[in-house]
C-alpha cells in the first residue's frame, strides 16, 4: 500500500524465525558504527599485525621470498612457534580492550536514557535475548580481532609446514581459541555491564581502564607492601595471563606468558584462585546487567 | 463475546506493598479503559499484562493466554505504548519504528514499508526522517504511538496516551485513539487518569484505587441509557397536563422547579414525538438535553465509596 493513503490497517504476513530477530540489534548497531570514521580507522589499524604475522609466516617457508630482499637465513633469525602465537594473541587482545572501551558503552546506554528499553521488552523478544543480542555486537568485532586471525595464521603455518606441525602444536590453536574467547567474554560482559549503570560513555569507557590498569597498580602495591604475589588477584590481565599460559602450556610453563599479559616465573598463583575470580568479575557483571535490563523499574 | 482480559483473583506485590489487590474482572469491550488517580496501579496492571511484574496470587489472561506460561506470545500480540518517553534520541523516527518493527517479527521490507506507513497515519510522515531527540513532546508522543502499531497488533495498550499534549494535539490523538477503535482490526486498553479521554475512547471502563477495583462499568450501555434520559426546560402552559401526558405515553418523570422536567424515555418513543405533545399541551421545549458525565457520577463514587467498591 503507497505510504500516502494514511491508515491503518493489521498485519498478516509471515514472521520471521526466533533466531533472526538476535540478528536485529547487531545489524542496526553496526550500521551505527560504520558512520564513525574513527571506529573503521582503528578496526582497519588493527589488522596490521596479523597482516605482518602472515606475511613473516609466508617468508619464512619461502626463500625466494627472502632473496628477492637480500635476506637469506633470515628465516634462522624467527622462529614461528608459541611465543610468535602468544605476542599475536596478548596485542590484539590489548587492540580489543581498546575496542571494547570504545564501543561497549554506547550499546546499552542509549536505550536505558530515554526508556526505549520497555520498548524492546515489550516485544516478544526476552531480556537474556536483548543482552545477547548487545553481546553479539562486541562478540563479533572482537572475535575478528583476536581468534580469527589466530587461527588463520596457525592455518597458514600447518598448511606450510605440514599436517604432524598441526598435530604436534594443538594447543597453540586451542589456546588461541579458548584464551580469546575468555578475553572477549569478559570484555563484552564488563562493557556492557558499565553501559547499564553509567550513562556518560567516556566515564564508563574509562571505568574500563580503570579495571585493568588502576586494580593491577593497586594489587602490585599490596604486592609491594605485603610481599605476597597475591596482589595479583586485582590484576585482570595477570588472571587471563595465568589462564593463558595454562592454555598455551599446561602446567609446567616455559614462558611468561603473552605480551602485556605477563605472567612473571616465580610469581605464578594457583590456576583455580585465577580462574575463580575472573568467573565472580564475570558474575558481578551479569548480576549488574540484570538489576538493569528490566521492562519496568519496581520501586519497592 | 471472548474476554480480552481475564483478572481472577490478581495481585501483585514489590516486596511487602501490595500494588494490585485481588483483583477479579473479565473485560470484552472493544476499547478498554482504565481509569483511577495516579498511584492506583493502571501502570502496574499493564505492565503485568505484558509480563514484566510477575502476579504474586491469582492469575490473568490476556487474548485467552496465561500471561505466567504465554508472556512471549503474549507481547507478540501486543503493542504497547508506555505512558513515559521512550526512544532513543540519536535515531531517525522511521529507522526507530522499523527497527521495533522487525524486532517483534517482521521481515525487513515489510518493517520498512510499515513504519512509513506508521509515521503517515500519526501524522509525522514529513518529520519521519529526524532524529527522535529533535521531536517536541507531541510529536514523541506520536512517534511511541507509531511504534506500538507498526508491527499490526491485536491489542493495543497505550499508558496515558494523551500526556502532556497540548489541547490541539490531544484533540489529534484522541482522534487517532478513535479511528483505530472505529476499524475494529484490534482492541484497545487505555489507562489514564482523565476521565475524558477514556469517556470519548472506551466502550468499557475498568476503575482502580489504591490498587483494588473500585468499578467496573459498560460505558456503551451507560450511554444508551443515557440517550433515554432527559432533562427538559419547559415554559409556558399547564406542566402538570404536559407530564400527564408523558406518563400517559410511557414516561417516567420528575418535575423540578421552574419548568425542569427529569424523565426517562421507554423504549418504543423517540424524541420528536416530546415536540409533538408539547405542541399539543401549548408548552415551549427551550432546552433538551441528554444526561452527561456518567462516567464521571461512577467515578465519583467509587471514590467516595467506603473500601474503594462500589
Amino acid at each position: 500500500m503507497a505510504v500516502y493513503k494514511k491508515t491503518y490497517r493489521p498485519y498478516q504476513g509471515d514472521l520471521t524465525p526466533r533466531w533472526r530477530r538476535l540478528l536485529v540489534i547487531p545489524r542496526y548497531a553496526f550500521e551505527d558504527l560504520h558512520r564513525s570514521r574513527f571506529l573503521n580507522v582503528f578496526y582497519l589499524a588493527s589488522f596490521i599485525y596479523p597482516l605482518v604475522a602472515a606475511l613473516i609466516v609466508y617468508a619464512v617457508h619461502n626463500a625466494s621470498v627472502l632473496k628477492l630482499f637480500n635476506a637469506e637465513g633470515a628465516e634462522r633469525l624467527i622462529s614461528i612457534n608459541l611465543v610468535f602465537f602468544q605476542s599475536l594473541l596478548g596485542w590484539q587482545s590489548m587492540l580489543a580492550l581498546f575496542l571494547a572501551s570504545f564501543v561497549g558503552p554506547g550499546q546499552i546506554s542509549p536505550d536505558l536514557a530515554n526508556n526505549a528499553l520497555s520498548l524492546y521488552l515489550a516485544r516478544p523478544f526476552s531480556r537474556a535475548e536483548y543482552v545477547a543480542s548487545k553481546m553479539a555486537v562486541l562478540l563479533i568485532l572482537l572475535s575478528l580481532m583476536t581468534w580469527v586471525p589466530g587461527l588463520l595464521l596457525f592455518a597458514l603455518e600447518a598448511n606450510l609446514e605440514g599436517g604432524s606441525w598441526m598435530f604436534d602444536h594443538w594447543r597453540i590453536a586451542a589456546g588461541l581459541f579458548l584464551g580469546s574467547w575468555a578475553w572477549i567474554l569478559l570484555l563484552a560482559l564488563l562493557a556492557l555491564a558499565l553501559s547499564a549503570w553509567v550513562k556518560w560513555k567516556p566515564v564508563a569507557g574509562g571505568l574500563m581502564f580503570g579495571v585493568f590498569f588502576v586494580a593491577a597498580a593497586f594489587g602490585a602495591v599490596i604486592n609491594n607492601i605485603q610481599d605476597t604475589n597475591w596482589g595479583h588477584l586485582l590484576n585482570v590481565s595477570f588472571l587471563v595471563g595465568s589462564l593463558w599460559q595454562h592454555l598455551f602450556e599446561g602446567g609446567q610453563p616455559t614462558t611468561n606468558g603473552a605480551v602485556f599479559f605477563r605472567v612473571p616465573s616465580g610469581e605464578q598463583l594457583p590456576l583455580p584462585a585465577c580462574a575463580a575470580v575472573l568467573a565472580l568479575l564475570a558474575l558481578a557483571c551479569l548480576y549488574m546487567l540484570a538489576r538493569k535490563i528490566r521492562g519496568a523499574d519496581v520501586v519497592r | 463475546m471472548d474476554a480480552v482480559i481475564e483478572l481472577d483473583g490478581l495481585e501483585v506485590r514489590f516486596g511487602t506493598r501490595v500494588i494490585l489487590d485481588r483483583l477479579t474482572a473479565s473485560l470484552t469491550g472493544r476499547s478498554i479503559g482504565l481509569l483511577g488517580p495516579n498511584g492506583a496501579g493502571k501502570s502496574t496492571l499493564l505492565n503485568t499484562l505484558l509480563g514484566f511484574h510477575r502476579p504474586s496470587a491469582g492469575t490473568v489472561r490476556v487474548l485467552g493466554r496465561d500471561v505466567r506460561t504465554a508472556a512471549r506470545e503474549i507481547r507478540g500480540l501486543i503493542g504497547y505504548m508506555p505512558e513515559n518517553d521512550a526512544f532513543i534520541a540519536s535515531m531517525s523516527g522511521v529507522r526507530f519504528v522499523r527497527m521495533m518493527a522487525e524486532l517483534a517479527g517482521l521481515p525487513k521490507a515489510q518493517a520498512m514499508e510499515r513504519a512509513h506507513e506508521a509515521f503517515f497515519y500519526v501524522g509525522l510522515g514529513e518529520v519521519r526522517y529526524r532524529t527522535l531527540g529533535t521531536y517536541s513532546l507531541g510529536m514523541k508522543q506520536a512517534a511511541k504511538l507509531a511504534q506500538a502499531i507498526a508491527h499490526g497488533p491485536k491489542l493495543l495498550l497505550l499508558d496515558e496516551p494523551t500526556n502532556g499534549l497540548d489541547p490541539p494535539a490531544r484533540t489529534r490523538m484522541i482522534q487517532l485513539i478513535q479511528d483505530i477503535r472505529a476499524r475494529g482490526d484490534l482492541q484497545l486498553v487505555v489507562s489514564s487518569h482523565l476521565l475524558r479521554d477514556v469517556e470519548e475512547c472506551c466502550d468499557q471502563a475498568l476503575i482502580l484505587k489504591e490498587g483494588r477495583l473500585a468499578a467496573c462499568c459498560n460505558l456503551e450501555e451507560e450511554r444508551k441509557a443515557n440517550r433515554r434520559f432527559l432533562e427538559l426546560e419547559t415554559r409556558g402552559g399547564a406542566n402538570g397536563d404536559f407530564l400527564a401526558a408523558l406518563e400517559r405515553m410511557g414516561c417516567q418523570t420528575a418535575a423540578g422547579a421552574q419548568g425542569r422536567i427529569k424523565l426517562v424515555l421507554p423504549e418504543d418513543l423517540e424524541v420528536r414525538q416530546l415536540y409533538e405533545i408539547a405542541g399539543r399541551e401549548k408548552v415551549q421545549i427551550r432546552r433538551l438535553s441528554h444526561k452527561r458525565d456518567s462516567l464521571e457520577d461512577i467515578f465519583l463514587k467509587a471514590m467516595e465509596a467506603p473500601g474503594g467498591r462500589l
